[in-house]
């Protein structure tokens, strides 16, 4: 009746079946950054060399979906398969995918743009300047994309960052948004209803259905939100012939 | 190009397809139909592709006219259609002359009916797929006045019709586990196979809502789940413990306890029970499962050798039509609708 874990020491990696239709290989029950990087590697792994009866792969935050026709592939042999490559090597110390790509993403912090700085700031014992040198400066991975199309959950922050969400939602955020909670920050696809902190604001596009790529971040690139003036995001926001909000894009593996 | 005009559409007319699968790693769901099996009816109706896209008409459909002759379908929920104002045999095919005037009304049973035409819609393709996905900003709604354009048709017979799988009044779900299913108890899991549920108005293209009454199925302590990928036919438990259905267009990552997944064979019956019918979930063995997936396939299969000719000699049609209605054929219950 249950889905009983598929692990020889109890512990993880295990490997959970979701109705007939899909497989879910597990590095974690939280988030870390270990259980991420495990994530992000067994998923490359699997795409380099695809079977027969997976039709696509998905990585979340610590766990990778596969995405089978059960009329294709039997069951027991894809996990079997799967116990097999879980066992072949320490995921948790895997190298990252390669063909990575550093975003470095023009960002008003602040301002009527991003008008909740200042109480994030303050929740994260910083004043407004420490707390942009602090964001500008980090180097967030895309730990997994979703939500929204093309949507990227950023990670980590430094410890100060564990903020919890606000009680009151904020109605509406626009896209382009960077909003921050819990270590994390994410980049808005779409103008969005949110319990996070709207921190900085970008022109960046997530999803560009009509462009190739539509979606320009993968799992596993980074995003640095460098700080500029709110001028610069205004002019970049409406300006079709801007792409990636202005990024600078640069391959780092 | 050949064209549809719509001169009026309800609100849930979107054009559709079988979704754009594929994408899930970048955060964008499947989409497409919410009952697939519609489409396949269709196609095989005008012996067409089932990739092609048509119309899906949530609850109400329009008033629509052809610009040049086309053949038409029309599959799923049963609904109030007439040509002209003489009235029109779903789950069939017909012939639409230029200038003449369908409409379609409101469902009499099920939730969502569809409208084929030979050649089907060919609107622009965006990434990979004519469906419109709402929640992505990927086109919209149909309104009145829009001019659908047709795709070249191969031609064929009209006035065929089939047989269908009668999924049109809710009923039973049946379910697998999924990857909390463990996490809620034996009795939970009893509770949850013995509740009568129905299904909530507030359903969309995103979620299928159980209204029951009584207690939820809320976890102990209201534990909470990492997000993971979440896809169509996943019962989520929300804060409130009552169920929640994710179809086509749902989300692609939830942070909800899943207490079973339905049957993706079962998706068609869940899409077409209106508001207010019941529904109830029954858990069944994967082997189980994999029988009825392999069954649904081979029904599928079999949909092109099933379409017959609605009649042999066209001078009974309207005596035909008007018998079928007369004996509820189509549906015993217009009455309640109009």
């Amino acid at each position: 009746m249950t889905s009983a874990p598929v692990s020889a020491s109890g512990s993880w990696p295990v490997i959970r079946s979701l109705g007939l239709t899909g497989l879910l290989v597990s590095f974690a029950d939280a988030f870390s950054e270990p259980a991420n990087r495990a994530a992000l590697a067994f998923r490359a792994a699997l795409e380099r060399d695809p079977w027969p009866g997976v039709e696509e792969t998905a990585p979340s935050l610590v766990s990778v979906f596969l995405r089978i026709d059960p009329l294709a592939a039997d069951h027991a042999d894809l996990v079997s398969r799967l116990s097999d490559l879980v066992s072949r090597q320490d995921w948790y110390e895997a190298p990252l995918p390669e063909g990575r790509r550093l975003f470095r993403v023009p960002t008003v912090y602040g301002t009527d743009l991003a008008p909740e700085l200042s109480e994030a700031a303050t929740a994260a014992g910083l004043s407004e300047a420490e707390a942009i040198r602090e964001l500008s400066t980090a180097r967030l991975r895309v730990m997994a994309l979703g939500f929204a199309p093309g949507q990227p959950y950023l990670g980590e922050l430094p410890e100060n960052w564990n903020l919890p969400r606000r009680t009151e939602l904020n109605p509406m955020v626009p896209a382009g948004a960077m909003i921050q909670a819990i270590r994390q920050c994410v980049l808005f696809s779409r103008p969005s209803p949110t319990g996070w902190r709207h921190i900085g604001q970008t022109a960046f596009e997530n999803f560009r259905p009509d462009s190739d790529p539509a979606f320009p971040l993968n799992p596993g690139d980074e995003v640095q939100f460098v700080a500029t003036d709110r001028a610069h995001v205004e002019r970049m926001m409406g300006d079709a012939d801007v792409l990636d909000g202005g990024a600078e894009v640069e391959v780092i593996s | 190009m050949t064209a549809l005009i719509v001169h009026r559409a309800g609100p849930g007319v979107t054009v559709q397809d079988l979704g754009r699968p594929g994408h899930l790693a970048q955060g964008l769901s499947r989409g497409g139909a919410m009952d697939r099996l519609a489409l396949y009816e269709g196609a095989a109706l005008l012996g067409q592709a089932p990739e092609l896209a048509v119309l899906e008409m949530v609850g109400m459909g329009g008033e629509f006219e052809a610009d040049a002759p086309l053949r038409i379908a029309l599959t799923g929920a049963p609904m109030k259609a007439t040509f002209d104002g003489a009235p029109l045999i779903w789950n069939a095919s017909h012939h639409m002359p230029a200038g003449s005037r369908l409409s379609i009304g409101g469902v009499i049973e099920g939730a969502v009916g569809y409208l084929h035409v030979g050649g089907g819609f060919d609107t622009d393709v965006r990434l990979g797929a004519r469906a419109a996905q709402l929640n992505a900003g990927l086109g919209g709604p149909v309104e009145g006045g829009t001019h659908l354009p047709v795709g070249t048709d191969r031609q064929g017979a009209t006035g065929m019709v089939l047989d269908v799988a009668d999924r049109f009044s809710g009923g039973r779900l049946r379910i697998l586990p999924s990857v909390q299913t463990g996490f809620f108890d034996e009795d939970t899991r009893a509770r949850l196979e013995a509740t009568a549920f129905q299904r909530d108005p507030r359903s969309n293209r995103m979620a299928l809502r159980l209204a029951m009454d009584g207690e939820g199925f809320a976890l102990e302590g209201g534990l909470t789940v990492v997000s993971e990928v979440i896809v169509p036919g996943d019962i989520q438990i929300t804060g409130d413990g009552v169920p929640v259905i994710l179809m086509a267009e749902c989300q692609t990552m939830g942070g909800y306890p899943r207490i079973a997944t339905v049957l993706p064979a079962d998706l068609p019956r869940a899409a077409q029970t209106p508001p207010g019918a019941p529904l109830s979930l029954d858990f069944i063995t994967p082997d189980e499962g994999l029988a009825a997936e392999r069954a649904d396939l081979a029904a599928r299969n079999a949909l092109r050798s099933n379409v017959r000719p609605l009649v042999r000699d066209p001078r009974d049609i309207p005596d035909l039509l008007s018998y079928h209605l007369a004996d509820g054929a189509i549906s015993g219950h217009e009455e309640e609708h109009q």
